[in-house]
């Protein structure tokens, strides 16, 4: 016979400790996955972890990846911790990319130091109203937004292929699917000559500071926490709950904007159909395993970028097949959740006699 | 005298020590778009992988890399890890390849259907897959009874516009009453989307299925419907065995061989390679029998005068779809006019979409 209990006492301390742990049990799970597959466990893992990283080339793409991850991930966390389940940050990303995108093709064959911020603007915004349109329905109209949020992925998705296609297509580029390439002026200036690292970094990092002061610091955030905490007391306390839905849509919206305009300005330099590898949905374990605590953030926006760099280097090195990349993913999120279980629940094993049974 | 006869001694030393190392660690890699069991596109560039590892070199392969910011990451990694020659097999890393090159001036680069060679240490390759078609029109033409051709096509780039117009030509100059239904799926690889657009054709009326998309889903649902079908990119008649008439299979063996000991022995020149039947970069997948033997004899005679060069795809006259005149009478269509081709043949049905 086997009983879950609540636990009543978990430590904060151990609470977050436990990212740490679901780290450790995937790289140890991932061992024994390749040692399955017949390779040298502490090669393949040297290879997956610490060659990606060991060169300021691979450092600069590690910070390149985590950086969408990152952006993303604080603006879920602002849904996620009002019990707001906002699924579609990827089709938030790409219609913010379309936007942005939109404008930097307005400006094509222009110079300007203005420029780039319309195109971030313009991006943050596209990705805020994309958002905003499953909060509206979940707040007046009283529809599920992870269907939703979700379901607009692939509306933005081929929204964004008709575009790249048909009006937005480059005149010069025999019809293939793709936009002009962008203006200089339009393009994320690169922080070191020679890596790809860019500006876009500095988003991300004023995002987390932004988001903590938010979360921390002001009446909003503390209406956030509350609602998450119990959407009774939050409506006892009268704190207007629509308002909020509202907000916390709109500030995971805009985020995810940023980072799909990030990326077309950053790295890419134009519009095409495969701007994103899925950062909207890579975001939510990131967002998790962060704790939804923005430093959190960070810290899991580095580990899980680390998983696309690792997965790419030991197919290079090893030969190993790049979908364990997912596989570690998700088994960091598996691990997560199962240690989280165990951290809020006892299970109790009772060794039961006959004359209880009959009770 | 004796300072300067050392120092070419230790230079001579260490260069003979540098090519016999280096021709010894001489490595080729891979960039892949799909996963290698695709049965399409991928599959047979890893084929032409596997060739190049049993000549004797070593490779490496990349499979599912995306064509967006990654794959500049992939290529610089394959390049900085000590791989001499690096074939990049997707349209869509045209520019990361290039960017790369640049960085790198003593490795080599190969892309496959691209157009860009910013650097001398870049070469473009690409199968002159209208051939194929080409066959398969005269095939089609043959084999058609409600005169309708279903096309799956994936994009409107020339490539895929040439093969539509050479399948065309080559039904009509059989079968004069030949129409040719495109379904755009805007899709290399959707086998659900590939699957509904072969149905869509077959419900219009189509009874022989043809695709420009990697899956082999078109030819499974042909199969299934009881239409003639074609395979794509490589030998699919296991997945269809009734329904298929015969395949058009990339070769990239052989051309990945040469350039890859090109490369090795210090013999690797840029260049822009479109080969054909005649180099055997485009092959034919075995003719169903349900053919005929006539007819099978009548297109392996094609294919060899295709080869030769004794009959050209685009041999005048041919007319688009308003009647104008593309290719004058007795004239053939120069390769600057088929890298470019943006309109359709008459015969086909539609317009492209813009």
């Amino acid at each position: 016979m086997i009983k879950i209990e609540k636990r009543n006492d978990v430590p904060m301390a151990l609470y977050f400790f436990t990212p740490f742990i679901a780290i450790i049990l995937t790289i140890l799970g991932g061992g024994i996955i390749f040692y399955i597959l017949g390779f040298n466990p502490i090669e393949a893992l040297k290879f997956y972890f610490i060659t990606p990283i060991s060169n300021l080339y691979g450092l600069s793409e590690l910070l390149l990846k985590a950086t969408p991850l990152c952006l993303i991930a604080i603006g879920l966390s602002f849904c996620f911790k009002s019990n707001n389940w906002n699924i579609g940050a990827e089709g938030q990303l790409t219609f913010g990319a379309i936007v942005g995108g939109g404008v930097a093709l307005l400006f094509y064959n222009q110079e300007g130091f203005y420029i780039l911020p319309l195109v971030i603007l313009a991006g943050a915004i596209g990705g805020m109203i994309f958002a905003l349109i499953p909060a509206i329905l979940k707040t007046y109209f009283n529809t599920n937004e992870i269907l939703v949020s979700l379901m607009l992925v692939y509306v933005s998705k081929l929204l964004l292929d008709y575009l790249v296609v048909g009006p937005w297509s480059n005149p010069e580029g025999f019809n293939f699917p793709e936009t002009r390439q962008f203006s200089d002026s339009s393009r994320m200036p690169l922080l070191f000559e020679g890596l790809r690292i860019h500006a876009g970094i500095f988003l991300a990092l004023a995002a987390v500071m932004l988001s903590w002061f938010i979360l921390y610091k002001t009446y909003l955030g503390f209406q956030i926490k509350v609602s998450g905490l119990s959407l009774k007391t939050a409506k006892y306390a009268g704190f207007k709950g629509k308002t909020m839905i509202l907000v916390v849509f709109m500030i995971s919206g805009a985020c995810a904007g940023l980072a799909g305009v990030g990326e077309i300005t950053g790295p890419i330099g134009q519009l095409h159909r495969m701007i994103s590898p899925d950062y909207g949905f890579t975001a939510i374990i990131v967002a998790f395993l962060g704790r939804l605590n923005p430093f959190g953030i960070i810290f899991a926006s580095l580990v899980v970028a680390l998983t696309y760099l690792g997965a790419e280097t030991a197919q290079i090195f090893l030969q190993i097949p790049k979908y364990t990349g997912q596989v570690f993913q998700g088994m960091i999120l598996f691990f997560l959740l199962a240690s989280d279980y165990l951290l809020f629940f006892k299970v109790k094993i009772l060794n039961l006699k006959k004359n209880e049974l009959r009770h | 005298m004796y300072k300067n006869f050392f120092r070419y001694l230790i230079s001579a030393i260490f260069l003979l020590g540098f090519s016999v190392n280096s021709n010894a660690d001489f490595k080729v890699g891979f960039v892949y778009v799909g996963p290698t069991g695709d049965h399409g596109w991928t599959f047979q560039h890893h084929e032409g992988r596997n060739a190049v590892e049993a000549a004797g070199i070593k490779t490496t392969f990349v499979e599912s890399v995306p064509e967006g910011a990654d794959a500049e990451r992939v290529i610089r990694q394959l390049a900085q890890s000590g791989h001499d020659l690096i074939f990049t097999t997707s349209f869509g890393y045209m520019d990361p390849t290039n960017k790369v090159a640049k960085d790198f001036p003593n490795v080599k680069f190969e892309h496959a259907t691209g157009y860009k060679r910013e650097h001398s240490n870049v070469s473009t390759y690409s199968a002159r897959f209208y051939e194929g078609r080409t066959l398969l029109g005269h095939i089609a033409g043959k084999m058609t009874k409600t005169n309708t051709i279903g096309y799956i096509a994936s994009f409107p780039i020339p490539e895929v516009i040439r093969g539509i117009n050479a399948m065309t030509l080559a039904a009509q100059k059989v079968n004069p009453n030949i129409k040719t239904k495109i379904v755009w799926v805007f899709t290399w690889y959707d086998p659900g989307k590939e699957a509904e657009a072969a149905q869509a054709l077959i419900d219009q009326g189509a009874d022989v299925i043809m695709q420009h998309t990697d899956s082999t889903a078109p030819v499974q649902t042909a199969e299934k419907a009881g239409v003639w079908s074609f395979g794509q990119a490589s030998d699919m008649q296991r997945f269809a065995p009734k329904s298929i008439l015969t395949s058009i299979i990339d070769d990239w063996a052989p051309y990945y061989v040469e350039r890859a000991i090109a490369a090795r022995d210090g013999k690797w020149n840029q260049q822009d390679t479109w080969h054909g039947l005649k180099e055997g970069m485009v092959a034919m997948g075995p003719y169903n029998s349900a053919m005929g033997a006539d007819l099978v004899k009548e297109v392996e005679q094609l294919q060899k005068d295709l080869a030769s060069g004794k009959v050209h795809s685009f041999t005048g006259p041919i007319y688009d779809q308003k009647g104008n005149i593309l290719v004058a009478e007795g004239k053939v269509a120069d390769d600057g006019m088929l890298a470019g081709m943006s309109v359709y043949v008459k015969g086909v049905e539609g317009d492209i979409p813009k």
